[in-house]
């Protein structure tokens, strides 16, 4: 086990009846104080791997370690992690401060030790004058500081959160994602968070790990991740990315990967090592900022020629859908003052991008 | 953004419009309710106030003698011993000689309530009234003539009961529901020692309710748990054989109970068979049977509200509870116990309502000593056909059973224990 690691997940496998395996051979490590995000679509595996390291479910093979000793033999009430419930999961019928000072109950702290601590995470949370209110009569944002303050008031060195902010509006989630990285911050404690939202997990995660059907697709930084996508996936999943299908080419001259696309057209990527003989199907993933139309494309190394099919409007920007002919289409995102006329509809139009602009699988 | 009309007369003409769409549509849904409200209305709250009215009415004797009874009411006597004046004797004697046979029947009835044998002495007086003296306007004759008929007419107390039975209003069932009356002397009194019996009957209602009720909750809870954690299959069998009572007939039921439990019944013979009894076990036509028969009865009005609360508790409350490390015991005792209350909270109130008004089952498997405030209530409504005794004890356990919802409504919540929130 490396040093700095809190959480180990190894061979973790689990199956609710038997044939369905809902994770399979997992391994993943957590590192100490970081904010680890489990990101994935439903039914991906995520939300089973919080509630494994909660002590709500049990592996059906493999360990679990926390600090280097197996948990997962634990029942969840001895494990003192703290866990945000995507519904909050207050007790409806005890205020704020009872709420918070349940944890600090059961592990029977005297009374001037709770209600110092809860004093304090009330002031982390910024609900003072709030104790006394039963969480029916808070709104969601405060009931979701509650939830966020209670799981954190008796000290836990590990926090779990399963997409605390799927039921907010998009202005509270994001001032909500900032405050949770704050106390992220300020306490040093480590976060592992699941959400199915990839702009979240990119506002705030130290490293993303991608679950795609019950294994981890990648786990890297947000950066990494969007910038060297380890699968057609990945590049799919973070981000807009047009993904489009062709053959190898084999090699160009300079070593260059050529990729011969559906539609018909051809263009040359940087390649790896591993770039498949000719003939085999590759997909190609070039993001939509990496594009350029119009006369700039002309400099660009490949050159797609296209019809607009259609264009959006998006204030800041404008995002056009480009037919490259035999069904396959390209998005393309610019600022409007990159364009000296709006592209019209059904008008030809040339696609430019690099040979370093984006990335090949097979 | 909103838009506000300005000119006045359009708003005038706005806010007009808007009330008529109301008022029409309220208007709709009251029409739609206004059968069910008149059908309450004739079948069940007018005939509840009649029956209720019945406690205080006090009609026989003015009926049967009304002059009389005008007379007792000038009446002011000063001491209990003081015998009325001679007009109430005259008057009595004129009218209840022409009076008709069944109004006396049902007076000399009433009066029998106030002093026991005072019916066969109106009766008999009543026989004996052929041979009426006809010089009745002199001074005391009508009394010395009626005292020679029965001397009982000369003991102040029959008249004073007289003159109790005779105002439009009485409270003497209310008062013997609880075991108090009116003495002569016109104080309200504990009725004689050997008389006091409805207090008990009551309190006896009152424990029996609380006992069912208490022993509900302790299997019921259970039960109502496991419907809503076990599997789909088994909860649905669970939920079928919780229900399976309320889809029999009452008769059949207690009758099927009287058949397992009696001495040669079933479980008599099971015990017996398996040596484990050498006698049998006396189960039913007493309290025991009671207890048992009843329990089941009313084991449904515990379970159906607290599954539907225990229902409503998505489970991570408990994982919540537990993440915050609280032992499942703990967890539930300070989580989910308190989230269940108003459920418990709405069928101990069911249970025991309704079983402090259960008249059938008692009567049939309980023994005499076991019966249950109804019982008497069906007793004096059909036995004896005294409808302000009925009346009474009805009014005696309409209270209670309000006096209990109150309570429950104050701990729990109306909404609550009506499964809204």
């Amino acid at each position: 086990m490396e040093s700095g690691t809190i959480v180990e997940f190894v061979g973790v496998q689990k199956t609710y009846d038997g044939h369905t395996v809902v994770i399979q051979n997992l391994d993943l490590s957590v590192r100490q104080g970081e904010f680890l995000t489990l990101l994935g679509g439903s039914g991906s595996g995520k939300t089973t791997t919080l509630m494994m390291l909660a002590g709500f479910e049990t592996p059906t093979r493999g360990h679990i370690l926390v600090k280097g000793k197996p948990i997962e033999h634990l029942p969840p009430h001895r494990r003192g992690i703290g866990v945000v419930f995507q519904n909050y999961a207050l007790f409806p019928h005890m205020t704020v401060a009872q709420n918070l000072a349940y944890p600090l109950r059961m592990r029977r702290k005297s009374r001037v030790e709770t209600q110092m601590k809860v004093d304090k995470a009330i002031e982390m949370v910024r609900l003072q004058g709030m104790q006394h209110r039963r969480p029916a009569e808070l709104s969601g944002g405060q009931q979701q500081r509650v939830a966020l303050a209670r799981a954190l008031v008796f000290e836990p060195d590990l926090v779990l959160m399963d997409e605390p902010l799927g039921a907010l509006d998009k202005t509270l989630r994001e001032h909500m994602q900032y405050e949770i990285k704050q106390i992220h911050r300020d306490l040093g404690v480590t976060m592992v968070y699941v959400t199915h939202d990839q702009s979240e997990a990119l506002a705030m995660s130290d490293r993303i790990a991608i679950f795609q059907a019950g294994a981890v697709a990648q786990i890297a930084s947000p950066q990494e991740l969007y910038e060297q996508p380890a699968s057609v996936f990945v590049a799919g999943f973070i981000g807009e990315n047009n993904i489009l299908s062709g053959k190898s080419a084999g090699r160009d001259e300079s070593g260059r990967g050529v990729v011969l696309l559906d539609c018909g057209q051809s263009v040359r990527m940087q390649a790896s090592a591993g770039f498949a003989d000719a003939g085999k199907p590759l997909k190609l993933a070039v993001r939509p900022e990496n594009l350029v139309i119009g006369t700039p494309a002309r400099d660009r190394l490949n050159q797609c020629s296209g019809k607009i099919a259609d264009t959006t409007y998006l204030g800041d920007h404008l995002r056009a859908l480009v037919d490259i002919g035999m069904g396959q289409t390209m998005v393309v995102r610019k600022p409007l003052q990159d364009f000296a006329r709006p592209p019209a509809i059904g008008e030809d139009i040339l696609i430019g991008w690099n040979d370093g602009d984006g990335h090949v699988f097979a | 953004m909103t838009l506000t009309v300005q000119d006045s007369a359009e708003t005038r003409k706005l806010r007009h419009a808007w009330g008529r769409a109301g008022k029409r549509r309220r208007t709709i849904s009251l029409l739609l309710v206004a059968p069910l409200f008149v059908y309450v209305l004739l079948t069940f709250m007018l005939p509840i106030g009649m029956m209720l009215y019945n406690a205080v009415e006090n009609v026989e004797l003015m009926r049967a003698v009304p002059e009389t009874t005008v007379a007792l009411g000038q009446w002011k006597p000063e001491n209990p011993d003081e015998l009325p004046p001679d007009i109430v004797f005259t008057t009595f004697l004129h009218e209840i000689s022409a009076a008709p046979r069944n109004l006396v029947g049902e007076a000399a009835r009433r009066l029998n309530y106030e002093v026991s044998g005072y019916r066969t002495l109106l009766t008999s007086t009543v026989r004996k009234l052929r041979t009426m003296s006809e010089n009745l306007s002199e001074e005391g004759a009508a009394r010395r003539f009626m005292a020679g008929i029965d001397t009982r007419w000369e003991e102040p107390a029959y008249w004073h009961a007289m003159k109790r039975a005779s105002s439009t209003y009485t409270p003497y069932y209310m008062l013997a529901a609880v075991d108090l009356g009116i003495d002569d002397a016109g104080q309200v009194v504990q009725a004689p020692e050997e008389q006091r019996t409805y207090i008990d009957i009551l309190l006896r209602t009152l424990k029996t309710a609380a006992i069912v009720t208490a022993v509900c909750v302790v299997l019921g809870y259970p039960l109502a748990n496991l419907m809503v954690v076990a599997s789909r299959p088994f909860s649905i069998a669970l939920i079928i054989a919780v229900m399976l009572p309320f889809w029999t007939s009452l008769l059949a039921r207690t009758s099927a109970w009287i058949v397992l439990l009696q001495r040669e019944g079933l479980v008599n013979s099971l015990l017996g068979y398996l040596g484990l009894i050498r006698e049998p076990l006396e189960l039913i036509f007493n309290t025991t049977g009671l207890y048992i028969v009843m329990i089941h009865m009313m084991l449904p009005f515990m379970v159906l509200p607290l599954y539907s609360a225990m229902k409503g508790i998505p489970p991570h409350f408990m994982k919540a509870s537990a993440s915050l490390g609280a032992h499942p015991v703990r967890g539930f005792l300070n989580v989910y116990l308190p989230m269940t209350l108003p459920g418990v909270g709405a069928g101990v109130l069911l249970t025991f309502i309704v079983t402090a008004g259960y008249y059938i089952t008692p009567s049939l498997v309980a023994s005499a000593r076991d019966q249950m405030l109804g019982y008497f209530i069906a007793f004096f409504a059909n036995t004896t056909i005294n409808w302000g005794m009925a009346s009474a004890l009805g009014i005696i356990l309409l209270a209670c059973t309000v006096a209990v919802y109150f309570l429950a409504a104050r701990t729990v919540g109306v909404r609550q224990l009506a499964g809204l929130k």
